[in-house]
């Protein structure tokens, strides 16, 4: 498994502009709140650290 | 022996995700992460070497898709090609529906509650009068954590809902599932199924009839052998085996009853009351799969060098 190397760099929220710090060993794909307004972000991108609003609820979503 | 590959199929890395790739890494796998929205797979033609490299070579996919459609039709090709999912596509075709689930378990005589389908309003109406009674259940076939199930108290409920499906609900609200309610203790009792044996169980505890952890029930160790383990691994293997998460509802006059199974399982929350090491077994299995797929393999090819 490749780990990627955190990054030390913030990004912002796309909500609320907030900065958001990267958790312990990031991966694409992961799912953080934002700490500001708790809109759900995926993190899109790990150098420079980068996050997007997360994909929505779907109907087949689920276990 | 050399080191396996897994393909690790995700494109929403939750906390499960990440508990399975570092037990992968403790296992020494190699592990390639497979977004589903990066990929386009040919299927005109079935191109096995497009599709291994879209999987980075794995010798076996771990399928944590977090959306039935499309872990079902990434099952299909892969079914096809002959690569090693877990779980295979038809575990996620028989649990991603819950009357295909019904009908699997059915057949493979696993205890579950009275249960039927119908396709308009009236017959639901009509089955709920003089077969199933009230309160009973109706959840959408195809859907998960609780969402869209009702409990139906009486006639006017269920007219209610019925009418809120036909009107609101997409085609697969037009068949009406429905189960007779059952009067559990409080709680429901889930066992994490991997392979062959039930590896843990939790009961899911709530004051809401809805259990369901997404929806705020609370866990706690279950024991996950006797009864509870019989028929969870009765279960699992009616719906072809892999790793499930099998829920079961104690009826006090029925014992335990299967309500549903589940191919793409959370364990977040139950990983601190068991006190197992869900993830750990769960990586386990599917490398002990890839290995096997691997060893067929090299067999096969051995014997057409022999040829």
């Amino acid at each position: 498994m490749t780990m990627t190397p955190a990054s030390t760099t913030t990004a912002t929220c796309p909500e609320c502009d907030a900065a958001v710090a990267p958790p312990a060993d990031p991966v694409c794909g992961e799912i953080l709140a934002c700490p500001s307004c708790g809109a759900e972000l995926e993190v899109t991108g790990i150098t420079p650290f980068a996050v997007a609003v997360a994909p929505e609820l779907s109907e087949d979503w689920g276990e | 022996m050399s080191t396996s590959t897994i393909a690790l199929v995700a494109s929403r890395i939750r906390v499960e995700e990440k508990l399975l790739l570092e037990s992968y890494a403790a296992l020494g796998a190699n592990v390639v992460r497979v977004d589903e929205r990066d990929i386009a797979l040919c299927i005109d033609r079935l191109d096995v070497n497009a599709l291994n490299a879209a999987l980075g070579g794995a010798d076996a996919v771990h399928d944590r898709g977090i959306a039935f459609g499309t872990s079902l039709h990434l099952g299909c090709v892969l079914d096809a090609a002959g690569v090693v999912c877990v779980n295979s596509e038809r575990v996620v075709r028989t649990c991603g529906d819950k009357a295909r689930t019904t009908i699997a378990l059915a057949a493979a005589g696993v205890p579950q509650p009275p249960t039927r389908l119908c396709f308009s309003t009236e017959q639901a109406l009509a089955v709920l009068d003089n077969e199933l009674g009230y309160p009973a259940v109706v959840k959408p076939v195809v859907g998960s954590w609780g969402r869209l199930v009702a409990r139906l108290n009486d006639r006017h409920a269920a007219e209610a809902v019925f009418e809120d499906r036909e009107t609101l609900g997409d085609w697969t609200h037009r068949s009406i599932y429905l189960q007779r309610y059952v009067a559990k203790p409080g709680r429901d009792v889930r066992v994490f199924v991997v392979g062959d044996e039930p590896i843990a169980a939790v009961f899911r505890t709530s004051e809401h009839w809805i259990t369901n952890t997404a929806r705020g029930g609370r866990t706690s160790r279950a024991p996950h052998d006797g009864v509870f383990g019989d028929v969870a691994l009765a279960a699992a293997r009616a719906v072809g085996g892999g790793i499930v998460a099998v829920d079961v509802v104690e009826d006090p006059h029925e014992g335990p009853l299967v309500l549903e199974v589940n191919h793409g399982m959370e364990f977040r929350n139950s990983i601190e009351p068991t006190g197992v090491d869900i993830p750990g077994a769960m990586a386990a299995f599917v490398l002990r799969c890839a290995r096997a797929a691997r060893e067929r393999r090299e067999e096969a090819l051995c014997i057409g060098v022999e040829q």
